[in-house]
């Protein structure tokens, strides 16, 4: 009998017709109807929804130096049960991932961890202050090759350095990945600016102070013809100013984070610090606006932002706690609950906006790949009829922001294979 | 009612609720000089991150007119100083067995989350939260309006009252548009557009960038304070140009109504939003407010942990 190999039996790949899936030595073999089983290992999957295992370009795994909120091993576990096969990990540690030094770490510590592979993301600039390039070429040419640079957390709000970033990643098919946020705009910025904030005497964050940094990336980008990632869009002002660029041609991706997608900023009135996330919660006009936009390929993908706190960053006033919330265990189920409902969307964009393109615009070649025979076998099974209830001290992560607790998610993740291990099964974790 | 959060949560019902009672209150202690035994063996507890020696002590009075025992407990000079929590506070003041918590905080919400995250059981009172909601202050000035232009009345159907200034940071002036909403008086903002929160066309008020436009329509006008570090050209160009455009002088003064009444929430900057004419003029009830403040507060305090017990 060969390692890592099974025949997943009556799965429907996209959701669509049921079909056998046999997988022998990590890589897909066959896929048919009714196929022997011969000596394999038979997983069960009638009804299941088969899809290539989601790539997340966005995740905070707080390892270096906040492993009391995430390690590394840790993060890599709430992924894998989130059914993710990689997992793009932000440069804003401590020390923060400017040099090749801190990216081969991160790096070598997702290797060993080995449930998902972990790729870092370089910070554009030393200790994300915004002043001087960090070593990008080292950071690209090092055992981690890294290929998206962002400071996340940060804008790169120097116009001329995100112009030399911008032009200097071209040299290894690099992409700048910006978090739009014009800091001048957003100063001691605590919500969304409107009506709501306006009552609740909170500090507005307006969408201007989004969609004018996008404005000017976008124009950098086409100046100087390189590629250009937006991260966690959150406003229609944001997509129609995209939507615009790529009309223009300008070589510009762009994500939404579930959250975006499925909550809104009148949670916030409640003012419980679980709903403070950067960029705020919006408008229901805006989530509205984002969910079409995702549809239609205008924002390419979904990425979670995971932003693991512990506890007493949340349990404390509004104005002082952290921003952010957990996304990786949860992000099919708010997306699918988000999505469910918008026209044209089926599960072949769902594995689009959340496999295939991620990986695409990461370059991590070995994932997002289609379920044909010959490809690794990074596959999720999803019960699109079980729904699943989140309660957060039961999340994998070893922080508990999750703004979904209570909620009953409408599907749920049952298996994970992982290069053919099966180390997700009836959405637990193999030991 | 178990806590006093927000003007929001009140209704027109429980607005006169308190402000009847604040004045029988005022009657049987003729003007909160005299003490009554109303919350004997009750423990009132001032927990100011702020400083506010006017809002501080008109509580702690509040509180002793009714017999509470009364803690105050100040940011300075306490545990807070050294870095505790919120949350860590709250949970000793709750084992301390505080009946109230009357809290002054900079953080909008900070009372609410007192309340409602599950840190103690007690009542709590928002005496100010950031730039949220100053309710207290807001009962007192309807409670001053009421008297002067309203005696008696179930309602404030009618009445126009001007609220001039920086309503963008001000806890007094929310918590004043929305009560004088629920009590059915016509509002007009006035200030210049950077001291003005985004949307508040959709609160329950209209809005003027002309202080001058307005004056003869108005049945009582609240100057709000201008703070110190809104000057120095960020929100407007100079002090001098605000009180031009703002602020409330002798000439200004004699385009109101002649039943007209002059209202600040204090303390004042005199010779910036208010000249010192005006706010010593027969016009003005600013010291008034001080005392009716004191008696809502007695009132809310009565009505949220008082149980059953009659007013006196």
């Amino acid at each position: 009998m060969s390692l890592n190999s099974y025949l997943i039996v009556g799965a429907r790949p996209y959701g669509e017709e049921e079909q056998d899936i046999r997988i022998i030595n990590g890589r897909i073999a066959e896929i048919g109807i009714g196929l022997d089983p011969e000596n394999l290992d038979a997983v069960q999957a009638k009804g299941r929804v088969c899809l290539p295992s989601f790539v997340d370009l966005h995740t905070h795994l707080r390892e270096p130096g906040r492993e009391d909120a995430e390690t590394i091993a840790s993060g890599s576990r709430a992924a894998t049960l989130g059914g993710f096969s990689a997992v793009f990990a932000m440069a804003n540690t401590a020390p923060v991932a400017d040099t090749a030094g801190v990216v081969e770490q991160v790096w070598r510590i997702g290797r060993e961890s080995g449930l998902v592979d972990v790729f870092p993301v370089g910070a554009v600039s030393i200790g994300l202050r915004g002043q001087a390039l960090a070593e990008l070429g080292a950071m690209a040419g090092s055992a981690a090759g890294v290929t998206v640079f962002s400071d996340d957390g940060h804008c790169v709000f120097d116009p001329l350095l995100m112009r030399r970033a911008l032009e200097y990643v071209k040299t290894f098919d690099g992409v700048i990945a910006q978090h739009a946020q014009d800091p001048r705009l957003t100063q001691g910025a605590q919500m969304n600016e409107s009506e709501l904030s306006g009552i609740l005497g909170l500090t507005g964050w307006p969408a201007v102070a989004e969609e004018a940094i996008i404005a000017r990336d976008v124009l950098l980008a086409l100046h100087v013809d390189s590629r250009l990632h937006i991260c966690h869009v959150s406003t229609a002002g944001s997509v129609a100013i995209i939507r615009w660029a790529k009309k223009m041609g300008v070589r510009v991706s762009a994500e939404v984070t579930p959250h975006h997608l499925l909550l809104t900023e009148d949670l916030v009135a409640g003012f419980d610090p679980v709903y403070k996330v950067n960029p705020p919660l919006r408008s229901r006009a805006d989530t509205l606006a984002l969910r079409e936009a995702l549809v239609d390929g205008t924002i390419d993908i979904v990425a979670t932002d995971h932003a693991p706190h512990p506890h007493e960053a949340k349990d404390c006033e509004w104005d002082n706690a952290a921003f952010g919330m957990l996304g990786l265990e949860t992000a099919l189920g708010v997306v699918v609950s988000a999505m469910r409902d918008v026209p044209n969307w089926n599960w072949r964009t769902l594995s689009d906006r959340m496999s295939s393109t991620p990986a695409r615009i990461g370059r991590a070649i070995n994932h997002g790949r289609p379920l044909a025979v010959g490809e690794r076998a990074h596959l999720v099974l999803i019960d699109p009829d079980q729904g699943r209830l989140v309660v957060a001290e039961q999340l994998a992560s070893l922080s508990g922001n999750t703004p979904y607790a209570g909620m009953t998610l409408p599907v749920s993740v049952t298996d994970v294979f992982f290069n053919g291990i099966h180390q997700v099964q009836g959405g637990v974790l193999n030991a | 009612m178990k806590h006093l959060l927000s003007v929001q949560e009140l209704s027109r019902a429980g607005t006169l609720r308190i402000l009847d009672t604040a004045l029988e209150l005022n009657q049987v202690t003729d003007g909160g000089t005299k003490i009554l035994p109303t919350l004997r063996g009750r423990t009132v507890v001032n927990l100011f991150y702020e400083d506010s020696t006017r809002t501080r002590i008109s509580f702690e009075r509040a509180a002793k007119r009714l017999s509470a025992d009364v803690v105050t407990f100040s940011a300075k000079g306490s545990s807070v100083s050294k870095g505790e929590s919120l949350k860590d506070t709250a949970l000793t003041l709750n084992a301390m067995g505080a009946d109230m918590i009357v809290v002054r905080h900079p953080s909008p919400g900070a009372a609410h989350r007192l309340a409602h995250a599950g840190w103690l059981e007690s009542s709590v009172l928002n005496a100010g939260d950031g730039k949220h909601e100053h309710p207290t202050q807001a009962l007192g000035d309807a409670f001053t309006l009421r008297a002067h232009l309203r005696p008696g009345a179930k309602d404030f159907a009618g009445l126009t009252i001007g609220i001039v200034g920086d309503v963008l940071h001000s806890r007094v002036a929310r918590s004043n548009i929305f009560l004088l909403g629920i009590l059915g008086a016509k509002v007009i903002v006035i200030g210049p557009p950077t001291l003005l929160p985004v949307g508040i066309e959709n609160w329950p008020c209209e809005v003027s960038y002309s202080l001058d436009a307005y004056l003869p329509e108005l049945d009582a006008i609240m100057m709000l304070r201008v703070q110190q570090e809104r000057m120095n050209g960020t929100f407007f160009p100079s002090e001098l140009e605000y009180s031009r455009t703002f602020g409330l002088n002798r000439k200004r003064a004699r385009e109101l109504p002649e039943h007209a009444i002059v209202m600040h929430p204090g303390p004042m900057n005199r010779g910036v939003e208010i000249t010192a004419e005006v706010a010593d003029s027969a016009q003005s009830v600013i010291t008034e407010q001080v005392v009716n403040g004191l008696v809502v507060r007695m009132a809310s305090m009565y009505l949220l942990i008082g149980g059953n017990v009659s007013v006196a």
